[in-house]
């Protein structure tokens, strides 16, 4: 096995005390304070994560909308400089090949914001489908970036009062670019929380300052280092779906509630005919989310059954810190995926009770 | 991180109280900081019988299973409902409000192959 990739904060991260895990080829930390405080200090203050794991790829000249067109799902025509959208890779099945957040930087420049373990093989995938006809290069510029991401709803704030500029006015899913307290960044109001915030750019060598600056901007506001623990339990509230979890090749986005980001009007794209077959013939499975009645804990693997009959499996599952319940994300047999649905997950041998509902599990007050 | 020396342990990171013939049951300070936050924990009935080396429970964190395993044979005596509703207990006081069950022992002959304090510490710095 290859050692462990450290990104540039990883010297903060043990002088803090982290558990250390690894994920995705990286070594990151799963949590500092312990994941339920770092989860309620992002629902309720902020909490500042290194993101710098996460990959990114450059598509650059003449047809380099053409091209993303043509590797993504959603419409990247659609974005004006400047603006960022959820989107996919589908292989010719129609499987997922990786979730992104596609950057339309400038006419004739994206960026896509990939899963670390997914990088090199989005990166070759990407590659392999640039063939002549399009005039666009395909850059892995990973190395170039680290990654912050402040969520929560004190995070506006604090970063508004490090920068050179009103960050508060940048709309959801958009970027601008701005000096942070002496640190030039590319500045995304985007997140994987389901709070307000958000996702930074920067030079590598910068990470670590910009990442003292933060935590000391955000003292008297309760903003705390998150891990990877609480960036999970986070995202599963909201379900967003997890790359190998609840995703990956051998799932389709119609059968994963994806539908909405693969934009059938545009003209082709890798993996339109068979999602198109998909969507005339029908899908077998569904994601739902699924709310436990009792105290049990669903978990990744765990079987879903209706009336002693095995239906689904589950493929993310956590106690939710928000709701102090047992929830999950199951893939179910089409037509059981209707609000209220009651099915049994097998938990150690004995079916436990547990309802469909609509997303998020977790509903912001306000 | 503390091992009370009046206590005995187990490599599956368990402490024992021995009480007459009544042993209490808990995981050590140690289990319950590589655990993390517990959330949810299984235990048996009062009247159950466990056996040594089998899994009598589960304890839950945030992120992961783990099986309990019994470090002596015999009847639970008691069960720790509180824990049901506040396992949390078990991070914040895992010798005291953290024991998990008490059971009397059918064979006191198991508690010589349980570890003294500084024996675990050893361990725990040769296997953590």
């Amino acid at each position: 096995m290859s050692e462990l990739r450290k990104t540039p904060l990883h010297d903060i991260h043990q002088s803090l005390g982290a558990k250390m895990v690894p994920f995705g080829g990286w070594h990151m930390p799963v949590q500092y304070s312990g994941i339920l405080d770092e989860h309620r200090a992002v629902r309720e203050a902020a909490g500042l994560f290194d993101v710098s794991h996460m990959g990114e790829i450059d598509i650059k000249g003449p047809h380099a909308l053409d091209f993303v067109q043509m590797v993504t799902t959603n419409d990247a025509s659609r974005l004006h400089a400047g603006q960022a959208q959820y989107s996919l890779f589908c292989n010719h099945n129609g499987g997922i090949v990786d979730d992104t957040l596609a950057y339309k930087i400038s006419d004739g420049h994206y960026m896509l914001c990939v899963n670390a373990s997914n990088t090199e093989k989005d990166f070759s995938w990407i590659k392999r489908q640039c063939t002549p006809d399009f005039d666009a290069e395909v850059t892995n510029v990973s190395s170039h970036y680290a990654q912050l991401a402040i969520q929560g709803p004190k995070a506006v704030g604090i970063l508004n009062s490090l920068a050179d500029k009103d960050l508060s006015s940048i709309p959801h899913f958009c970027f601008d670019y701005a000096n942070l307290d002496g640190i030039d960044a590319m500045v995304s109001r985007t997140g994987y929380t389901g709070e307000d915030g958000f996702e930074i750019y920067l030079s590598p060598e910068k990470a670590a300052q910009l990442w003292q600056s933060i935590m000391k901007a955000g003292e008297k506001d309760g903003i705390k280092p998150i891990g990877l623990g609480a960036r999970d339990t986070l995202r599963l509230e909201m379900k967003y779906s997890l790359y190998g979890n609840d995703i990956s090749g051998e799932t389709s986005p119609l059968e994963a509630n994806l539908g909405w980001v693969v934009k059938f009007h545009k003209s082709d794209f890798i993996g339109k005919e068979a999602l198109l077959g998909q969507k005339e013939t029908g899908i077998k499975k569904k994601l739902v989310c699924l709310i436990v009645d009792g105290r049990e804990i669903p978990r990744p693997g765990y079987e879903v059954y209706l009336d002693g009959r095995n239906i689904g499996l589950v493929t993310s599952g956590t106690k939710s810190p928000s709701l102090g319940r047992g929830v999950a994300m199951a893939y179910v047999e089409n037509g059981l995926d209707k609000e209220g649905q009651s099915l049994q997950i097998m938990i150690r041998n004995k079916g436990v009770e547990a309802r469909v509902i609509n997303p998020p599990f977790y509903k912001k007050s306000t | 991180m503390g091992f009370p020396v009046e206590l005995k342990y187990t490599s599956e990171h368990e402490w024992i109280r021995i009480e007459g013939d009544i042993a209490y049951i808990g995981v050590t300070d140690y289990a319950q900081e590589a655990l993390g936050d517990v959330v949810f924990l299984e235990i048996p009935e009062v009247g159950s019988e466990i056996e040594k080396g089998e899994t009598f429970g589960v304890v839950e964190s945030v992120k992961a299973v783990s099986d309990l395993y019994a470090p002596l044979s015999g009847e639970v005596t008691k069960a720790n409902e509180v824990l049901v509703d506040t396992p949390e207990l078990i991070n914040e006081h895992p010798y005291d409000d953290g024991w998990m069950i008490a059971i009397k022992m059918s064979d006191t002959e198991e508690l010589k192959e349980l570890m003294n304090a500084d024996d675990y510490e050893t361990y725990i710095e040769e296997n953590g």
